[in-house]
């Protein structure tokens, strides 16, 4: 009894004071709970919720990127917070609003600069990783009587970052190899109302989906003099498209061999891209508007989820037949899929169900369920190291 | 009183009373769906708490220059030419009516 007490005793005051954990974090990761402004910090290993991290603000489109050292998150909100959370010690270490309301944000190729998108003042604004003091602002182009919002911003090799204007349809490479004296090459008329951009795994190759007209903008980071061009250009030509309750995103870049997979907008098809010519290699019907589509790390799979009003549902892919070889109903608001750093599990965040779905990917059968309040992104450390995530 | 008579005016009664909850709006169930759309689906462009994002705030003061036929016109036909979808089949005009002037008192979604 005595023994008992004591180890209560230790246990509540182990939470009350939010000891730091000392072990590794590559088997870690962040939820974020959208609703209450708040994360999860996750074992994938133990599936277990080690913290639950409060007061990010309006998380209502949130992203996060990690330190290279893998204990610390960046969390980019809704209302233009960047937030940066210790991992192992459940804590916000400390939080600036940097902007009106921002979309996204990226962490430098050697880690030392945080750059972050935003709507409102439009423009990117880079920090030190390390304090977050402001180190750059960069300005979009005049729109009406505002300035272009930024879309789609990735890190790209060379100490870069690659950014798209979303009213002026152009797209922006930054340069920050001196931190002082930011360089930036303009791309101008690259493609009407960019919504968001990706870049290859490789970090070559930097791709915006167009709202505003058929196709993709394509800029190749090896030769930026060659400039922008469009590719996929007939697709959606002609046809009648559908409203678009949920904008696609473009974050997970699904390479499979030589073809590339990707969300078409207001269509409820995955396209397939021919990553040698850029040529559209086939497509695929699936049930809804896809939203994201997601390779399994070693490309067998991918898997796909829909805006709404068919978001309850996931389909998985055989990205050699491209065949649907299963269709789950995960339950309504399903926001979005993380895989574990090798792609055993794939986790996904079912928003109406307050609850993570933990998926064996080799079975497709469902593992485990975890408790999350409204949650919506998921991101494992292992990110940390992957040029664009 | 014969049971025609007493029919009809049971079925006058229910009428009018149908008449009058349309009027109303959606009940109190429906109310509670339709600011959960609009707090997480309409929130996931013009954020959840309405103040804008890829899409343009909801506020007070962003509508203060629009009617509401317009407000209710957006909300059911959607705005060709952006990102802002036709919401008729998910709304009915009563409750895009009931949900633009929630909108302009500063529809609480929390």
């Amino acid at each position: 009894m005595k023994h008992l007490l004591l180890v209560l005793l230790l246990s509540l005051q182990a939470l009350a004071q939010a000891e730091c954990l000392t072990r590794g974090t590559g088997d870690m990761g962040v939820i974020i709970e959208r609703a209450s402004g708040s994360l999860l910090v996750i074992d994938t290993s133990e599936h277990d919720a080690l913290f639950r991290v409060t007061g990010l603000g309006d998380l209502s489109h949130a992203s996060v990127v990690f330190s290279r050292d893998e204990r610390y998150a960046y969390v980019f909100g809704r209302d233009g917070g960047l937030t940066q959370v210790d991992i192992l010690c459940g804590l916000i270490v400390k939080r600036i609003i940097q902007g009106g309301n921002s979309i996204g944000g990226a962490i430098s190729q050697d880690g030392k600069l945080v750059a972050v998108s935003n709507y409102k003042p439009g423009g990117v604004k880079v920090f030190s990783a390390a304090d977050l003091s402001l180190v750059a602002d960069i300005p979009a182009t005049p729109f009406k009587d505002k300035r272009s919002k930024t879309v789609g911003l990735v890190d790209a090799p060379d100490q870069r970052f690659v950014f798209a204007l979303y009213d002026t349809g152009e797209t922006w490479i930054l340069d920050m190899t001196d931190p002082g004296h930011p360089g930036i090459t303009r791309f101008t008329d690259t493609g009407r109302l960019p919504y968001d951009g990706l870049i290859t795994p490789d970090g070559r190759y930097y791709i915006n989906g167009l709202f505003g007209e058929d196709g993709l903008a394509l800029l190749d980071l090896w030769h930026p003099e060659k400039g922008v061009r469009r590719i996929l250009d007939h697709y959606g030509k002609g046809e009648q498209q559908l409203p678009v309750y949920k904008m696609p995103h473009l974050e997970g870049w699904a390479i499979a061999g030589n073809r590339a997979f990707l969300p078409a907008v207001g269509h409820h098809e995955v396209l397939v891209v021919n990553t040698d010519d850029w040529k559209e290699a086939g497509r695929i019907p699936v049930h809804g508007q896809p939203v994201f589509v997601m390779a399994r790390p070693d490309g067998r799979q991918l898997w796909v989820n829909f805006a709404f009003p068919n978001n309850d549902t996931v389909q998985v892919i055989d990205s050699e037949t491209l065949k649907i070889i299963k269709t789950l109903k995960t339950g309504k608001g399903t926001l979005h899929m993380e895989f574990t750093p090798r792609g055993e599990e794939v986790w996904i965040s079912v928003r109406d169900r307050d609850e993570i779905q933990i998926y064996d990917t080799r079975t497709l059968e469902l593992k485990q369920r975890l408790k999350a309040r409204k949650p919506s992104g998921i991101f494992f450390t292992n990110r940390a190291h992957k040029t664009g995530l | 009183m014969n049971l025609f008579r007493l029919t009809m005016l049971a079925a006058f009664a229910l009428g009018i009373s149908a008449v009058a909850r349309a009027n109303a709006g959606p009940d109190s169930q429906r109310q509670a769906e339709i600011l959960y759309l609009l707090r997480h689906d309409c929130g996931s462009c013009h954020g959840m708490r309405l103040e804008g994002g890829l899409g343009p705030p909801l506020t007070p003061p962003a509508l203060s220059r629009l009617s509401n036929e317009q407000i209710v016109a957006t909300i059911l036909y959607g705005r060709p030419g952006t990102p802002m979808p036709p919401w008729h089949p998910f709304l009915s005009p009563e409750e895009a009516h009931w949900l633009a002037g929630k909108l302009r008192q500063g529809a609480t979604t929390r």
